[in-house]
């Protein structure tokens, strides 16, 4: 068998700055997801009101997310604000504008379809029962919302996590833009490099995604 | 005095393209401590006026007087105090998951202000009532339809009201299970004196436990009386077609027993 190329990883700092570049992508998604559960919770609410101008804003906002790649969304924020605008936004700042964005409308979704998946008769008990408003919120509606938006929130999660990978296009140096700048600079004395370095990425990305799918998995078996 | 008095209840919903009369100036009273069924075939109005009676669908027209209270009258607030002396029991139970059994008959008492001890003091008293003490501490997914029926017959009684309202409360459960409930519902009227108002669109639950019955027909009150007068003399189409469907209802039943003791 011929050499697998991670002995590139262990020389000079390359170790470390791969996980640098990892600390990068896990900065940029994190506040991204931070920002996008808080705002998607409440568009998500918003989204179940009954005024139509309400639902005509949400769902064009929803729709322009959902046909418009990542990358377009990106390229758009960072370059094409500059020259129009004239705005000069550092590449991180783009990319956690577009996550939270893109973040906030699929969270929205799914906050949506949890709210609206909880039957009427459960609002009707809870009013029969005497309770206020905001106790049927509080004690019967938000829990069972919480409960059903667990798995699918967890998956959004990671989605976000993953797609960070494209910032490396307007210029983030984060985890695979620094796997790329190893191979290149040792393209001669370890041509093999590509694979020791993208299956440690690889791995860098397992590890940060894998304990947050543990943690749905405890919340799921905690909750139900 | 009634301690129900409907008065030309009508009830229309509007959707896109027609309007749908679910209730069409029904008036009718229910007298303190009787057990009133309601019956009628599916989309007859029967959910609809039940939830009429503690202001959960509000009437486009008509009274609806509770113990003298005219509902329509009171404030958000007053009628929420109101609701807690209105029992209401579902065919989906409607118990809270992430409590245990004690939890759930305790909420409507905690919520009405009651402290912790005095209320989990009593609602032992209502569970025992309901034949369920040795389950306090159990979750609602480990209890079967019928036990969880029980414990939301116990929460209700924790609010300690004045008429309890059975929306299709045994629809979801097996013919045994329905008159062990059915039986609990009578000894609580007996016991608490509390009336109760029970829709329904199965005729033996009827003749099980009721006092008197009111047969709806497309939102219209077709005929009410004692159970003997509708039921063993029937003047309408619709009361007449209930008694058509509960027969060949016992004659399915009478086959099945005999499929069972292998006869067939």
């Amino acid at each position: 068998m011929r050499d697998l190329g991670i002995d590139v990883l262990f020389k000079g700092s390359n170790m470390l700055r791969l996980l640098e570049g990892l600390w990068v992508s896990m900065r940029i998604s994190l506040i991204s997801v931070v920002i996008s559960m808080v705002l998607g919770l409440l568009v998500g609410a918003l989204m179940t009101r009954k005024s139509k101008v309400v639902k005509w804003f949400t769902r064009i906002y929803l729709e322009i997310v959902r046909v418009m790649p990542q990358m377009v969304l990106l390229f758009i924020v960072f370059f094409g604000t500059t020259r129009v605008f004239g705005w000069n936004i550092e590449a991180e700042k783009a990319a956690i504008i577009v996550f939270s964005f893109w973040g906030t409308a699929e969270m929205a979704d799914l906050v949506r379809g949890a709210l609206i998946s909880i039957p009427v008769h459960q609002y009707e008990s809870a009013a029969a029962l005497g309770m206020t408003e905001l106790q049927t919120y509080v004690h019967v509606i938000i829990p069972q919302t919480l409960r059903r938006l667990i798995p699918l929130s967890i998956n959004l999660v990671t989605r976000m996590i993953k797609t960070t990978s494209l910032v490396m296009l307007i210029g983030v140096v984060e985890v695979l833009k620094v796997g790329q700048q190893i191979i290149e600079a040792n393209r001669t004395s370890s041509p093999n490099a590509a694979f020791g370095v993208y299956a440690t990425v690889f791995l860098l990305y397992f590890i940060a995604c894998w304990p947050i799918s543990m943690l749905s998995r405890y919340l799921e078996r905690k909750w139900c | 005095m009634s301690i129900i008095q409907i008065e030309h209840l009508s009830k229309t919903f509007d959707s896109k393209e027609n309007q749908v009369h679910a209730l069409n100036d029904v008036s009718l009273s229910i007298e303190e401590g009787e057990i009133f069924g309601v019956i009628g075939l599916s989309g007859a109005g029967k959910s609809t006026l039940v939830r009429c009676l503690n202001l959960l669908e509000v009437p486009t027209s008509g009274t609806v007087t509770i113990g003298g209270k005219n509902l329509l009258e009171l404030s958000k607030e007053e009628l929420r105090r109101e609701r807690q002396s209105i029992g209401m029991i579902f065919q989906h139970f409607n118990l809270l998951m992430q409590r245990n059994v004690l939890d759930n008959v305790c909420f409507p008492m905690e919520i009405a202000g009651i402290s912790k001890k005095t209320a989990r003091k009593k609602a032992l008293e209502y569970l025992r009532t309901v034949g369920l003490e040795e389950k306090a501490k159990a979750y609602p997914v480990q209890l079967s339809g019928g036990q969880k029926q029980r414990v939301a017959i116990a929460r209700v009684l924790a609010s300690n009201p004045g008429i309890i309202l059975c929306d299709e409360a045994t629809s979801a459960l097996d013919p045994q299970t329905t008159r062990t409930i059915l039986e609990l519902l009578k000894k609580i009227n007996k016991e608490y004196g509390i009336t109760i108002v029970l829709i329904t669109h199965e005729m033996r639950v009827v003749e099980e436990i009721c006092d008197r019955v009111a047969v709806l027909y497309h939102g219209h009150l077709e005929e009410i009386g004692s159970v003997q007068e509708v039921f063993g003399n029937p003047k309408t189409r619709a009361a007449k077609s209930l008694i058509l469907a509960r027969q060949s209802e016992q004659l399915e039943e009478e086959i099945n027993r005999e499929v069972e003791y292998g006869n067939v």
